[in-house]
């Protein structure tokens, strides 16, 4: 499940990536004619539209790609950077980069596409960008609480409008699809002559923009992948189709004691719950975060038992089968769930009779178990409960 | 100018596809001006290490402990797309020394407008965390809200400005 950082690809096989990334991006930048500052500018007088036609579309491709990998569990959408935003700061520096475009004729990455073929005024934009980049460090204490202003953090667009993520992928699509044809009519009225959308094949554009509106329906259809799963693993038919592993209460407190190392205690309990009383080196892990990367290598160590806490059965066996539905192996499911544990080995006062011929035995055990379980619950409340690493978060931005 | 540009809207697939094999790879998407920032954060810190250390802006970037301000991901990513770039026009032929400007517009006044704009570019970019490529497009692709103002933000002042810089670009008609 990508993305590969910093898992698989350390931090200097990642530069490697940047470079080969880039390679990329310059040579289609210049393919598609970016290093044309007069083509750039065009978007800005009707005669040439080349710029929005290829960055929305690109903007659209990659949303697209983001949706559906994630869609198929390819990729952690949660584990990538969405960039925070201060609010003034952005519309303001949106401005001036605006200004900075109709007068120089570039943007940032054209212009080094521009300055790799020759162009002069690619490396003049390049030189004043040094420039300008210097005189706002200069400069900085003039405005760094401006700077500072308006944080509203790494908001989702979509969370923005209060609409669900496949609604506001389908309204983008529509949107580019319709500019593209609306520009299309402007450009060839401005620029009868030499309109570069003179030469588009009309039938096959139009093809295509009906299987771009055809995936942005396909979006609004499709649930993403974690509210489907979540749904599909809380469906009574489904739950008692599929069988899970149970331990025995008895079973998980003896592996306590014995301080097992093979097994992973989690606990699927509100935070609140967790936070009154918790199993000794157990993790507390809400279900919608099964779905994220952070998890994935504790999760994926098969030799470990991961033994599912709840409050009750049927909310261990819905995380059971996500779970198993996320492809985790050697899983279990704790019987009757954090209250009966605590009933039976925790809570002293009335020994749970099991009727059988070693009861003796047994409520001796229960009786040392709790005695070195309650122990232990002191003391990893003390060092505090996380055992489990968490993974880096990637960092990005400009 | 003499060989043809691609379909923009075929160029524009492959942008967003090599846009998603970096957010699918390493997490992130793409950028430029963060690669020029850190250019200026390593030459001030080469030329004024003390200076840089402790200002707020430069300060971030360099000190004790930190790597070095070019080796970061955008500088390479950057030293790509020059290389990139290079390839495009060397396979498409159009490899060549020239100062691009619009009719009646004099080399030297396109090269002082070409620096305002880097200029602009480089100031605005800090102010918005990014710019056309690491702000806009990548952001629209992850769908962050700062993504879609930044593009708005931008585009939006370039048409509200282009009346004024209408003869950089365009014969006025009489």
């Amino acid at each position: 499940m990508g993305p590969f950082v910093p898992e698989l690809i350390s931090d200097q096989l990642n530069l490697l990536v940047a470079l080969f990334i880039g390679i990329g991006f310059g040579f289609v930048l210049e393919q598609a004619g970016f290093s044309s500052s007069r083509r750039l500018a065009g978007v800005f007088y009707g005669y040439d539209f080349t710029v929005l036609r290829v960055f929305f579309t690109a903007a659209v491709t990659a949303m697209s790609g983001v949706l559906l990998l994630g869609y198929f569990g390819l990729l952690d959408t949660e584990a990538i950077y969405v960039n925070p935003m201060w609010l003034l700061p952005a519309v303001v520096g949106g401005i001036i980069m605006g200004a900075g475009f109709i007068l120089g004729g570039y943007c940032p990455g054209t212009s080094i596409s521009a300055a790799a073929i020759g162009k002069v005024d690619g490396m003049f934009f390049i030189g004043g960008g040094i420039l300008g980049v210097l005189v706002f460090g200069e400069l900085f204490p003039l405005y760094d609480k401006f700077y500072e202003s308006t944080p509203l953090g790494a908001l989702k667009v979509f969370d923005l409008l209060g609409i669900s993520q496949g609604l506001f992928a389908f309204l983008l699509i529509t949107i580019a699809v319709t500019a593209f044809a609306v520009t299309t009519m402007i450009e060839k009225r401005v620029n009868k002559n030499s309109a570069p959308s003179l030469e588009f094949k009309t039938s096959r554009h139009v093809a295509a923009g009906i299987v771009a509106l055809a995936l942005g329906v396909l979006f609004i259809v499709l649930p993403d992948r974690k509210t489907h799963l979540l749904n599909k693993v809380s469906e009574p038919n489904y739950i008692s189709s599929h069988p899970v592993v149970t331990m025995e209460i008895d079973e998980l407190a003896f592996r306590i004691v014995d301080r097992e190392p093979n097994i992973q205690i989690i606990d699927v309990r509100t935070p609140e719950s967790y936070a009154r009383m918790a199993l000794p080196a157990s993790n507390n892990i809400q279900v919608r975060d099964f779905f994220s990367k952070e998890w994935a290598s504790a999760f994926s160590r098969r030799h470990v038992r991961k033994v599912i806490v709840g409050e009750n059965d049927a909310q261990e066996r819905s995380s059971y089968l996500l779970l198993q539905e996320l492809g985790y192996e050697n899983l279990a499911i704790l019987q009757g769930g954090f209250e009966a544990f605590n009933k039976t080995i925790l809570t002293s006062s009335v020994p749970v009779s099991t009727g059988g011929r070693w009861e003796a035995d047994v409520i001796k055990f229960r009786n040392d178990a709790r005695a070195r379980i309650s122990k232990m619950i002191v003391d990893s409340k003390q060092q505090g409960q996380k055992i489990v690493r968490k993974e880096k978060k990637i960092q990005g931005g400009c | 100018m003499n060989t043809k540009y691609m379909n923009p809207y075929l160029a524009g697939f492959f942008l967003g596809l090599v846009l998603l094999a970096a957010l699918f790879i390493t997490g992130r998407g793409l950028g430029a001006s963060g690669a020029i920032k850190s250019m200026v954060v390593a030459a001030v810190d080469g030329i004024a290490p003390a200076h840089a250390e402790s200002s707020s802006f430069y300060g971030t970037y360099v000190g004790p402990g930190k790597e070095h301000p070019l080796k970061s991901w955008l500088f390479f990513e950057v030293v790509g797309v020059l290389i990139g770039g290079f390839i495009s026009g060397l396979v498409s032929d159009r490899l060549k020394i020239v100062t691009e400007s619009g009719p009646n517009v004099k080399p030297k006044i396109r090269w002082l407008f070409a620096a305002i704009g880097g200029a602009l570019f480089g100031i605005g970019a800090q102010f918005a965390r990014g710019c056309t490529s690491g702000a806009a497009l990548t952001g629209m692709a992850v769908l962050s809200t700062a993504g879609f103002v930044t593009m708005m933000a931008i585009f939006g002042s370039g048409y509200a400005f282009a009346y004024f810089a209408r003869k950089l670009w365009i014969k006025e008609k009489e």
